[in-house]
């Protein structure tokens, strides 16, 4: 189980790799596609990568809720539970 | 009269040299390409063939890291070469719904198909990268550098296994013949020493095994050739209406003269041994540059070292040039740089208009008993061009019966 402080340091690890994007500006509050400019396919592999980190499965018809870095962080700790 | 074509911008990543300075000084001195593949698949599988000609400089050293991850190797080394050529025509301002790409390649992103079949079959589909198609595509290269660039006129990928990177050069100057583009990237791009080509062209006897002395084995003409060395990289040319390169004030590397694809219709494989597609094409290469067989003084064969493929040029080298064979220049810069495949034409057009242009023919190397079926002009040590006008031609062959030739002229 993994606090919320340590999910959103892992999926900024991920975003960083997949996106070349610096993990400090990866927030709770930020937008994937209108602040991060992440398009669906950066998405899917980020979701892709967060799965096998977290040890969860998030659902394609839930990647579309997941608007904003914190709805990610959100999901995965629900799903961890 | 058609529009006049020239050359104006040059790039390169290859076995013999990570850009084009590089290479065509290493093309002059002479240098094989060829070394242990240095990767642990090699004894996993137990391959017949374990030595390559990779590029030189990784695409790592390159690239950023976050650009490289979503490019097959193919497309990687497509925009390396592109962007070179690009800085290297010094173009600044351009209409981009004027500006085209034609950039082949033989096979595509088989490394991205072949890794993403291994992770199918290990961790199921949802490990299958999103990116896998658009990185597979063999279109991946001609579309990531209309990308890189903005080039709106159309990304075209001639596929036409070894002859890719000449064709390309062929779209390339009818685009801008007939008034649909002003200024074109061509090119060629191959990334395939991965296990499987190699296994796969080891399988149809195309390949030498000469696995002790790799950089002996790609020899072109010589009586010990048996098979070509696989080679990787890829080679552009920003080529360009002479008006729109005039009014830029461009430095003019060579004119784009002529060029011609023709189809054996023999053999899937097989050349024609009569060499008459081969033949066809320079004909109508020549023809097409308003060149006479008596102004050609250098060819970039294609010459890739296998016992059944070199000859068949000679021969239609003969039936097209007539006894003025004897008086050419003829390099076969294989020898150096292995067999880029999809990429070979461009490469060697690279280095053609740098022949042209310096007036210097690159070297053959490796030639120690030369076939006495083939009684070439062989450049084996670095050979000045004469002053005055004068032509080169470079040729490509491939398999489906593919034949590509164009015609280069100083200016």
């Amino acid at each position: 189980m993994a606090s919320n402080e340590e999910i959103l340091t892992g999926l900024a690890e991920i975003v960083n790799e997949e996106t070349g994007l610096a993990p400090e500006s990866v927030e709770m509050d930020k937008s994937f596609t209108d602040d991060l400019d992440i398009d669906s396919i950066s998405m899917m592999t980020i979701v892709v990568n967060a799965e096998e980190k977290f040890g969860v499965r998030i659902p394609d018809e839930e990647v579309k809720n997941l608007k904003t870095v914190g709805d990610a962080v959100t999901f995965i700790s629900g799903a961890q539970a | 009269m058609p529009r006049k074509v020239v050359i104006t911008g040059l790039g390169a990543t290859t076995p013999i040299g990570g850009d084009v300075p590089s290479m065509w000084a290493n093309s002059l001195k002479g240098v094989s390409g060829a070394r242990t593949i240095e990767a642990d698949w090699v004894q996993e599988f137990e391959l017949p063939v374990t030595f390559a000609a990779q590029i030189t400089t990784p695409a790592s050293e390159v690239l950023s890291r976050v650009e490289a991850k979503r490019m097959d190797p193919s497309t990687q080394f497509a925009v390396i070469a592109s962007r070179e050529a690009w800085r290297d025509s010094g173009i600044e301002e351009v209409d981009k719904d004027r500006l085209a790409v034609a950039f082949a390649t033989g096979i595509g992103g088989v490394w991205t198909l072949l890794d993403a079949w291994d992770t199918l079959r290990e961790k199921g589909p949802r490990r299958v990268l999103p990116m896998t198609v658009p990185m597979l595509m063999p279109n991946g290269p001609a579309a990531a550098v209309s990308l890189d660039l903005g080039a709106r006129a159309g990304a075209h990928t001639p596929v036409s296994a070894c002859a890719s990177g000449t064709e390309a050069l062929h779209v390339g100057l009818e685009l801008i013949r007939s008034g649909k583009a002003d200024v074109v990237m061509c090119g060629g791009a191959e990334a395939a020493i991965h296990p499987m080509p190699i296994a796969a062209f080891a399988a149809m006897q195309a390949l030498s095994r000469r696995n002790d002395e790799p950089e002996l084995a790609s020899r072109p003409y010589d009586t010990g050739r048996n098979g070509f060395v696989m080679g990787e990289g890829a080679g552009a040319l920003v080529i360009e209406a002479e008006e729109h390169a005039l009014a830029r004030g461009a430095r003019i590397y060579a004119e784009l003269a002529g060029t011609s694809v023709t189809a054996d219709a023999y053999h899937i494989t097989a050349p024609d041994p009569e060499g008459l597609g081969a033949t066809r094409a320079l004909k109508a290469a020549l023809f097409d540059a308003r060149a006479q067989p008596e102004d050609v003084v250098h060819v970039n064969a294609h010459a890739t070292s296998t016992p059944v493929g070199d000859k068949p040029e000679y021969t239609a080298l003969k039936a097209a040039l007539g006894s003025h064979v004897q008086d050419v220049a003829v390099s076969a810069t294989k020898s150096q740089t292995g067999h880029l495949l999809g990429a070979s034409g461009a490469v060697e057009a690279v280095m053609t208009v740098l022949a042209i242009h310096e007036r210097k023919a690159p070297v053959t190397i490796n030639l120690d008993n030369q076939d006495p079926e083939i009684p070439l002009d062989v450049v084996t040590a670095p050979r000045d061009l004469p002053q005055g006008d004068i032509v080169a031609l470079s040729n490509s062959f491939g398999f489906g019966g593919h034949n590509a030739v164009i015609v280069l002229r100083n200016v």
